[in-house]
């Protein structure tokens, strides 16, 4: 087993030792693409998967996503995958200037999501005890 | 600031950069007795998401959702590196300069809510924006894995990648002083702390706000 990491959160999968070769399903679940006949799909956007990265009913999650842009880390173990935003992505989102979106937990664990807040001006800051 | 607003439609949105966790904010979010939301963000998610580098930092955004100013000091200011190291003190007039900034910029916050000043247009606030690059992208990867290595019990490959993060990011100070604290409690503001600090010479710790309010800042 092995644990993603993406933006939408955290996801495991049954994963093999070398690199992070996922069923579709899996890699849906983990990325939020879809393997389509046209390729690795999100919503309208579809990239095309090169060969090299499908094999044995199983996709190079890891190499589809640097082809992508995005950086991957993981442990040695291969075992913790993180699937990180790209610098386009990050600047593109910023660009548009709507406040990127989140949901967080407050102390008593409740999750308040900043987009709920639409209707007021927001002040967000942060802070940190260290 | 937020119990004069409360007739506005107003909230703040207050994020404690925490990787130890809530347990580790509790004391200051309890002793603020806020109505305002304190929450608790252990990957720093909203540093990589609004690519801020420092706390305190703020961004402002306004009714529609839309940034009206990009990432800012938040009312700090560089007068703690005039501390006096022996006594831990900071000199009288520092103390009211950094107290009037502090001021100044709590005062903007309340003009903006209550009028719209100081709201960069759409133009202002993308030329404002920070510029996250693919350096700056892998090290959020690195401290994402980094934090849940450490949360997991493997602090000694957490640390190593907490370490690229900050050497891929070098001017972040949450990265560097998040894995100093994770360290050792106490460490983000010790012996090392001060020799970076130093380092930057003539380079702000805190970039002041530029806000113009009947020209004072």
């Amino acid at each position: 087993m092995a644990t993603v990491l993406t933006d939408t959160g955290e996801a495991t999968v049954a994963a093999t030792k070398n690199g992070l070769w996922l069923t579709a399903d899996d890699a849906a679940r983990a990325t939020g693409w879809t393997l389509k006949p046209e390729g690795m799909c999100q919503a309208d956007l579809c990239v095309p998967l090169p060969a090299h990265a499908a094999r044995d009913g199983r996709i190079d999650v890891a190499a589809f996503w640097q082809l992508l842009g995005r950086p991957v880390v993981h442990d040695a173990a291969n075992e913790t995958w993180v699937l990180g935003a790209g610098a386009d992505e990050r600047n593109a989102a910023l660009a548009g200037l709507i406040a990127p979106d989140f949901t967080l937990p407050d102390l008593a664990g409740v999750p308040h999501t900043l987009s709920a807040l639409r209707g007021n001006k927001v002040f967000l800051s942060t802070w940190a005890s260290w | 600031m937020f119990d004069s607003l409360k007739t506005e439609k107003f909230m703040i949105v207050a994020v404690a950069e925490e990787s130890r966790g809530g347990a580790h904010a509790r004391q200051w979010i309890e002793q603020a007795k806020a109505e305002y939301w304190c929450l608790i963000d252990e990957d720093h998610r909203v540093a990589d998401l609004y690519g801020m580098v420092n706390v305190p930092q703020a961004v402002w955004i306004d009714q529609t959702g839309r940034i009206v100013r990009p990432p800012e000091t938040a009312g700090s200011t560089d007068h703690f590196r005039l501390m006096d190291p022996a006594t831990r003190t900071l000199a009288p007039e520092h103390q009211a300069a950094r107290q009037a900034a502090r001021s100044a910029y709590l005062d903007a916050v309340r003009e903006w809510v209550l009028t719209g000043s100081h709201a960069l247009p759409a133009d202002a606030a993308r030329d404002a924006l920070p510029r996250i690059t693919p350096e700056i992208a892998l090290a959020q990867a690195h401290f994402r894995l980094g934090v849940w290595l450490r949360r997991h019990g493997n602090a000694g490959e957490g640390d190593a990648h907490l370490a690229e993060a900050s050497r891929l990011h070098p001017d972040s100070w949450n990265i560097w002083r998040q894995a100093a604290d994770l360290d050792e409690v106490g460490k983000a503001s010790g012996e090392a702390f001060w020799q970076r600090v130093q380092a930057l010479g003539e380079q702000p710790y805190y970039p002041p706000p530029s806000i113009h309010r009947h020209g004072r800042v």
